[in-house]
């Protein structure tokens, strides 16, 4: 279990719990987390479900795999702490995780 | 103006829940032409997740999105159904009564279909270009802003800025290299997902200075009537190059978007089309609602609902297409009506 903060493109944040072993995007859907499409339902296809990781977590998250850069250059705005949510899997480790919204995603 | 075709029914999308409504009204020796925006069949399944393992298709264990719609195109075979690939249907007009229904659907390629019954099984509506959060790109879309080329002409002499580093962006680069005045890439990054061969044949000319590569991305356009004139390119290493350019195409991807489906007079609630759980009809007499795009109690988004809705669907299409038939409900295990229909027998 651990608890994953998101903060929409206009500052406003919420927390919620997470499973481990389900995802960030999973999370994100559960809840009604607003600018998280995951139009593909997590299948890392369609770049619906970017984020932008927290300074102090880009190092627990890990960096994106070949695949996941891949699909990246579908999504807006890249910076280098971009992530696809549907690719970061929760664990304790990611207890406390702080994820910003961009304010496109399609 | 080309001619008008007349077919019983016409399906909006080709996905699995639009393949499948072919095999049931097929066995039930009804007619129908599918119209797909996408260059194939197969919808969400050959679009998002081809090589994606599938658990929850009843009778198979696994199978790819991909491994499905290359056995339902098999399974439909028998029904020689016309596909119309690349196109959008755009208009949906009723011509009949509610008794005895009819409609004409046109495309945004210019086909005219006459028909008795039309089944919308458009998915997540139609997948159409992202179009990037730049300020004021709408204003140039269609003048200036391309996301495919319909005529190279509209490129000779021009600069051209194209963004994206897949298939599509390298395509563009090379084919409107000998046309265009000067092509300027912008990508996100060094590396490029196209194929080999085009990565290397971009590499080629920007080393020989005939176009340009920035790494970058693109951070507002300016031009006025629509027609762009330069763009300014955020580049990884924290400058902004102001570029000119007269013609941009954007390639991020697809999208799905509900698109026309919003104008056919169908009662829409959040996106979707409300069907009964009977026979999966709208509330337009003969227009029926199939797969993800319907909506009713307790519906569930899974291919397996899709497969059953067509079904039943396609017992009511029975009744508008043969009003004078009596349906008599066969198993394809017995029937040898059903077999010869299938090619078995």
């Amino acid at each position: 279990m651990a608890k994953i903060t998101f903060v929409d493109s206009e500052g406003r944040s919420r927390t919620v719990d997470a499973e481990n072993g389900s995802t960030v995007m999973e999370t994100a859907i559960r809840n009604s987390i607003p600018e998280i499409l995951a139009e593909c339902g997590g299948a890392c296809a369609c770049a619906t479900c970017h984020v932008y990781v927290d300074d102090a977590w880009t190092e627990k998250t890990g960096k994106a795999s070949a695949m996941e850069e891949d699909m990246l250059d579908f999504a807006f705005e890249v910076q280098p702490n971009s992530r696809l949510s549907c690719q970061i899997k929760i664990s304790d480790a990611l207890d406390g995780l702080v994820v910003r919204t961009p304010g496109k995603q399609g | 103006m080309s001619e008008t075709i007349t077919t019983d029914v016409v399906i909006v999308g080709a996905g699995p829940a639009g393949l499948f409504a072919v095999f049931e009204l097929g066995l039930l020796d009804i007619r129908a032409h599918l119209i797909d925006i996408l260059p194939r069949a197969g919808g969400q399944c050959s679009e998002l997740y081809p090589e994606k393992p599938i658990y929850d298709i009843p009778g198979f264990p696994i199978v790819t999105g991909q491994g499905l719609v290359d056995n339902l195109m098999k399974q439909i075979e028998p029904f020689h159904p016309t596909f119309h690939f690349g196109e959008m249907v755009e208009g949906l007009e009723t011509l009949g009564t509610s008794e005895h229904p009819s409609f004409r659907v046109t495309t945004d390629a210019g086909k005219t279909f006459e028909c008795k019954c039309v089944i919308v099984a458009a998915g997540g509506g139609s997948f159409q270009p992202k179009r990037p959060p730049i300020a004021g790109i709408d204003a140039y879309e269609g003048k200036s802003v391309f996301y495919a080329v319909r005529k190279m002409e509209d490129f000779r002499d021009k600069n051209v800025l194209i963004v994206g580093g897949g298939d599509s962006a390298l395509d563009w680069t090379l084919n409107l290299h000998p046309v265009a005045k000067r092509i300027t890439l912008v990508h996100r990054r060094d590396e490029f997902r196209g194929a080999p061969h085009s990565v290397n044949a971009m590499r080629e000319l920007v080393a020989g200075g005939k176009m340009d590569l920035l790494i970058g991305q693109v951070g507002a356009i300016a031009g006025d009537n629509g027609q762009l004139k330069t763009a300014t390119i955020k580049g990884n290493d924290g400058a902004a190059h102001e570029i000119a350019c007269e013609r941009m195409m954007p390639f991020f991807g697809l999208t799905m978007k509900l698109g026309p489906i919003a104008n056919w007079g169908l009662n829409l609630h959040e996106n979707l089309v409300p069907a009964d759980t009977e026979k999966f009809e709208t509330s337009t007499p003969g227009i029926f609602a199939i797969g993800d795009i319907n909506a009713y109690p307790g519906k569930l988004k899974l291919i397996l609902s899709g497969f059953h809705e067509g079904a039943l669907a396609a017992q009511k299409v029975h009744r508008y297409v043969y009003p004078d038939k009596k349906l008599t409900f066969q198993y394809t295990t017995s029937s040898t009506n059903l077999q010869k229909k299938l090619g078995v027998n």
